[in-house]
């Protein structure tokens, strides 16, 4: 049977089956600058943080349980080494929202970020976090966490598929692939320091 | 039913009644509504001792509470009692929390949403929404403006600050502050955000070495108002949020839903799409409590439990997959039957998996309830007796491991359960043990009706012709309860003959575990209260919806 | 049997020939602690990779796959992440003692580390009380712990570390007591005498009924003494989040994530001393040819493995068994397992009184 095209807005079809356009961008922003030795440092540490995501486990609602089968024997994120699933945010080092965030988990989400250690990325999971989903009308949620935190990569499903999941992480391993530690462009940003350049994207904390 | 309308007359004589819907209903005046929920609790003749779903409703003119009672002397009959409070501005009613303990938690959840205190309640706060919330969302006349609420990302404060209203000879109500913990109580907070709590519960629990003194449940941390979303979506529309309450009942809670509409509606559903519907309830169980079995080892430390439990899982999610279309969040009931007809190989893989499962039953009894740790870590621990389990309405496993009969499935058939043989579980226990036992057994039962149904689907129509396209209800209330995975789960819906429902309530099952966990968790240690949580296996979104 | 003390010695030699002699100690120490922290984090390393695919095993999973072939290279990875992890410093806590907390614990695997026999002549320290020494060494250990839930400043490592306190030192009795049955059986505490005395068949075989609990008892506290399942109340994950070293980041947590598996080999390197014959190849008394073939696998071989087995029974426990409870888990030791050690211990002195052993 063959599957149907859904319509992508922001990409082509043939993007988003391949990920070689993500592969060329990365390529393309490593070759700017950075001398030999400092330039594969870079990579060899970027290769480690991608290689090693330990994630927090955050998990509210459906998105969890979904992640649970992520861990699982059939899916096995142990393969990719996600597996060292932290529950201190010290030594975890990314936070993966599954799950809707309402006002009296905001405060204690944002803790839980700023808990984490560098260098730390934000996963949005499913509807919910991405934007609300289908609760993002009611009086006390928070339509997105993109409101609350930097979110690194979005995952949409309603709960996603684990194979959705492994797309998302690794989409998260490319971008880690592109950052630089030492400096330089790329380099990840702090919170502070990007809301500093983008007052406007404060968005509902002010 | 009869007899009852007297003896009721005999106790309040100022008692009005209202026939005609699907149960009796008594209207009470507030002032005597204490005494006469005594009288209905105590009276051998009524013997209402279950509190089945308290319901805060606004009437526009005026705000009250409709109280769902259920005496499972007289064959779990059903009372509906209607009590208004004096003034809408103000409002008061009397707790009934020193009757039926369950109301404790449900009596907050009516003061968060509608704003009615109850007297003489021990511990009036919030149950979901921040304390320094404004408005109580549920009125009709809720501002909604986010600038009234906006995200607060600080601390909320005075988290241990409560109170009670209390009622002087005079009639004069007066406002009593207190505290949840004490002093100098050593407080070891719990979640929002903890491996064990199974989603964003919040514990607080004072701890004298390691021994639990007090636990103090804070809901609300995925709390997504679904009930009052409900009140502007048309029925067909209000659907899903059933899935996404208790995922791990998605099925159940969905027919449910479904069932409390066609009720209204006067639809019959087609045998073909009960017997379907049935049998997606049954897989759903059995999925939900092999997760429930691997959390209860991943809780007690045997994380290789788990990954079994999670593996025949994956065979039931395959069987949804293939005719539902999701692995979560099915949305397979529709009003009237359901939305597409089984996959061809669905009674093939149903057989399938109908043949594994006794022999990996068999190996989890192995692996983790045979094992001697584990029998040490669940047996005795997390004691309630039946009457307890009674008095806080613990209903499904968790009730019948006290050996409460009150599955739903035996007790108040609905659907085609009536024709179907299986027997009730039931441990005597009354421990965690117990609780695991009767979702490990609940499985074979599970598996039992499965058997019976699978070369028996009729022919037949998944849906029922007469659907309307547009679903007015008409005027009335309607109240259904289901067997989900974790007990009885009811659906109360008020129309006004609206397209949308005048007020939607859920009363959800695992609502009523939590309350229970003070009970249960004081004397034992901290590591019981991971191992109660696990056996009385509460789903959150459920509780906070 | 080859003698990597000819190495050694033929080491010192060509040093000392062509140097004073404080010179080639000098460069010796800095030889043998440069090839220790080799050792060490290569060790750990293996460990970490090991304890991941094993337990993939036992649960119907794959492990690490990607990163490498098989995912050999998946735990380099996690180091190099580890080293650049921000170290974070917390408000209202003791610095100096939670900063000094990890080093206490990875000084203290160290110490025992490097006491171990790793084969014929590559032994590091040959005290006359060796065995001892190694004991007391781990000891140090838990005042790391408890100095980390201390000056952390949040309850639940505070109770993690109380738990592992009363646990380490509750069971360090009868791994105290199932070393010296076996001491008192072999009449020395020398590391090296301890092997040697092997020659003719390991402790295991030679002391028979006693020496056999005595294995059991220090299999199970030496399980409990490096707070792994199902004795892991320490870190219990479901109750106290990290348990000790919930608040610790970077290479802080590193170490005691180094030193938990280290543990493990040290524990099962010691196991290995005392009842299976440290590098001691397996000899039978009498089957000359059959002895001579087996000293033909280098002695380093003959120690790894053993260790490594015993090591894989410890994991095995961690990925079989549920947690047991803080108060089972002090009634089993205090009313159980201390009462048989004892028990054990008197009735190794009667069996080795009455020459009762091969």
């Amino acid at each position: 049977m063959a599957v149907k095209e859904g319509k992508i807005k922001s990409m082509s079809h043939d993007d988003f089956k391949d990920n070689e356009y993500i592969d060329k961008l990365v390529e393309e922003l490593n070759a700017t600058g950075a001398n030999v030795a400092v330039g594969n440092l870079n990579q060899l540490i970027n290769w480690g943080i991608s290689n090693s995501l330990w994630p927090l486990t955050f998990g509210t609602s459906c998105c969890a349980i979904e992640f649970m089968s992520l861990g699982a024997a059939r899916y096995d994120m142990a393969r990719f080494g996600f597996e060292v699933a932290r529950n201190s945010p010290r030594q975890a080092d990314y936070i993966m929202v599954q799950g809707t965030i309402v006002h009296r988990m905001a405060p204690a989400l944002v803790r839980l970020y700023e808990q984490l250690a560098e260098p730390k990325y934000v996963i949005a999971c499913g509807g919910c976090a991405v934007s609300g989903g289908p609760f993002k009308k009611s009086y006390c949620v928070v339509p997105g966490v993109d409101q609350i935190l930097p979110v690194d990569v979005y995952i949409p499903g309603c709960p996603p598929r684990p194979e959705a999941f492994f797309y998302g992480l690794m989409q998260l391993q490319r971008k880690i692939k592109v950052q630089k530690f030492f400096g330089g462009i790329n380099r990840k940003q702090k919170r502070e320091e990007f809301f500093a350049a983008h007052p406007e994207e404060r968005g509902l904390l002010s | 039913m009869s007899d009852i309308k007297e003896i009721l007359k005999g106790i309040c004589p100022e008692a009005t009644f209202v026939e005609g819907g699907e149960n009796l209903q008594v209207n009470v005046p507030e002032k005597k509504w204490h005494d006469f929920a005594r009288q209905l609790h105590d009276d051998k003749r009524l013997g209402f001792d279950v509190l089945t779903a308290v319901v805060g409703m606004d009437w526009k003119e005026s705000v009250g509470v409709v109280y769902y009672l259920t005496s499972t002397s007289r064959g779990w009959d059903i009372l509906e009692v209607k009590v208004e409070a004096a003034d809408r501005k103000d409002p008061y009613i009397h707790s009934v929390a020193d009757i039926w303990h369950v109301a404790n938690f449900q009596e907050r959840e009516v003061y968060d949403f509608f704003g009615i205190k109850f007297i003489d309640h021990p511990d009036m706060r919030r149950m979901f929404l921040r304390n320094d919330w404004v408005g109580h969302p549920l009125l009709k006349d809720y501002d909604a403006d986010p600038k009234l609420n906006p995200i607060r990302l600080d601390d909320e404060k005075n988290e241990d600050d409560t109170c009670t209203y209390v009622e002087d000879e005079k009639g004069k109500i007066k406002r009593i502050p207190g505290k949840v913990f004490q002093e100098d109580d050593y407080v070891v907070n719990f979640g929002p955000q903890h491996p064990s709590t199974h989603g964003v519960m919040r514990m607080r629990a004072s701890v004298d070495g390691e021994t639990i003194t007090k636990v103090d449940m804070m809901s609300g941390y995925i709390h997504r108002g679904i009930e009052k979303l409900s009140e502007g979506l048309t029925y067909p529309q209000i659907l899903h949020f059933t899935d996404r309450m208790d995922y791990m009942s998605a099925h159940q809670n969905r027919h449910c839903l479904c069932a409390c509409i066609e009720k209204a509606l006067g639809l019959e559903v087609p045998r073909r799409a009960e017997v379907i519907r049935v049998m997606m309830d049954e897989l759903m169980r059995i999925s939900s409590h092999l997760l429930a079995f691997g959390c209860t080892a991943m809780d007690l430390g045997a994380t290789t439990a788990f990954f079994y439990g999670f593996r025949e899982r994956e065979q039931v999610l395959d069987i949804f997959e293939k005719t539902c279309g999701a692995r979560m969040s099915m949305n397979y009931n529709v009003i009237g039957g359901v939305i597409a007809d089984i996959h061809p190989d669905f009674q093939k893989d149903v057989k399938e998996f109908l043949r594994i499962m006794p022999e990996r039953l068999k190996e989890y009894h192995k692996v983790f309830s045979g094992n001697i740790i584990a029998m040490n870590r669940l047996k005795g621990v997390g004691n309630l007796p039946k009457e307890d389990a009674i008095n806080y309405a613990i209903t499904g496993p968790s009730g019948r491991g006290s050996n409460w009969s009150c599955d739903c499935r035996k007790v108040r058939p609905y659907s085609i359960y009536s024709e179907l043989k299986f027997d009730e579980v039931l441990e005597t226990g009354c421990d965690s043990y117990a609780r695991y036992m009767v979702r490990m057994r609940e499985i074979e039962t599970s598996c039992q009706i499965l058997e019976q149904l699978v070369d028996n689907i009729p022919e037949g129509p998944i849906r029922a012709l007469n659907v309307p396209k547009i679903i007015k209800l008409p005027v009335g209330h309607w109240y259904h309860q289901v067997e989900a995975s974790r007990g009885t789960f009811g659906v109360y819906i008020e129309s006004d003959g609206q397209k949308t429902p005048y007020r939607v309530h859920f009363q959800s099952p695992c609502f009523n575990l939590i309350g229970v966990m003070d009970l249960c968790c004081t004397g034992y240690m901290i590591a019981d209260l991971i191992t109660i949580g696990a056996a009385l296996d509460f789903v959150i979104p459920d509780i906070d919806r | 049997m080859f003698d990597f003390g000819k190495w050694t010695s033929a080491l010192n030699e060509l040093l000392l020939g062509v140097m004073p002699e404080w010179a080639a100690i000098t460069i010796e120490c800095v030889l043998i602690a440069v090839a220790l922290l080799a050792a060490y984090s290569l060790l750990a390393i293996f460990y970490i990779f090991y304890e991941r695919k094993l337990c993939a095993w036992f649960q119907c999973r794959l492990g690490p796959m990607r990163v490498g072939p098989w995912g050999l290279l998946q735990v380099f990875a996690d180091v190099i992440k580890i080293l650049i992890k921000e170290i974070i410093s917390i408000k209202n806590t003791d610095k100096f003692l939670f900063r000094l907390a990890p080093f206490i614990v990875i000084v203290s695997s160290m110490t025992m580390f490097a006491c171990l026999p790793w084969g014929n002549g590559l032994q590091i320290i040959d005290y006359n009380i060796g065995i001892f020494f190694i004991l007391a060494a781990s000891s140090i250990g838990v005042l790391g712990i408890l100095l980390a839930g201390w000056s952390s400043n949040n309850k639940y490592t505070l109770i993690g570390a109380m738990r592992s306190g009363a646990q380490m030192v509750s069971y360090e009795i009868s791994l105290g007591l199932a070393i010296i049955t076996i001491v008192l059986f072999a009449g020395t505490m020398n590391i090296n005498e301890l092997v040697w005395a092997q020659n003719d068949g390991w402790f295991l075989f030679r002391g028979h009924i006693p020496a056999i609990i005595a294995f059991l008892i220090y299999i199970v506290a030496a399980t409990a003494e490096t707070n792994r399942g199902p004795f892991d109340l320490p870190e219990a994950e479901h109750e106290l989040v990290a348990g000790y070293h919930t608040e610790y980041s970077g290479i802080s947590y590193g170490f005691y994530y180094l030193a938990e598996y280290l543990n493990l080999f040290i524990v099962s390197g010691i196991a290995s001393l005392m009842f299976l014959g440290g590098w001691m190849p397996f000899h039978v008394p009498g089957w000359d040819a059959f002895n001579n073939i087996m000293d033909y696998i280098p002695s380093i071989v003959w120690f790894l493995g053993k260790a490594f087995f015993i090591s894989f029974v410890i994991i095995w426990f961690k990925w079989t068994f549920p947690r047991v409870r803080i108060d089972q888990l002090l009634a089993f030791e205090w009313k159980y397992l201390m009462p048989l050690s004892l028990v054990n211990l008197v009735l190794m002195a009667v069996f080795v009184a009455l020459g009762w052993h091969f």
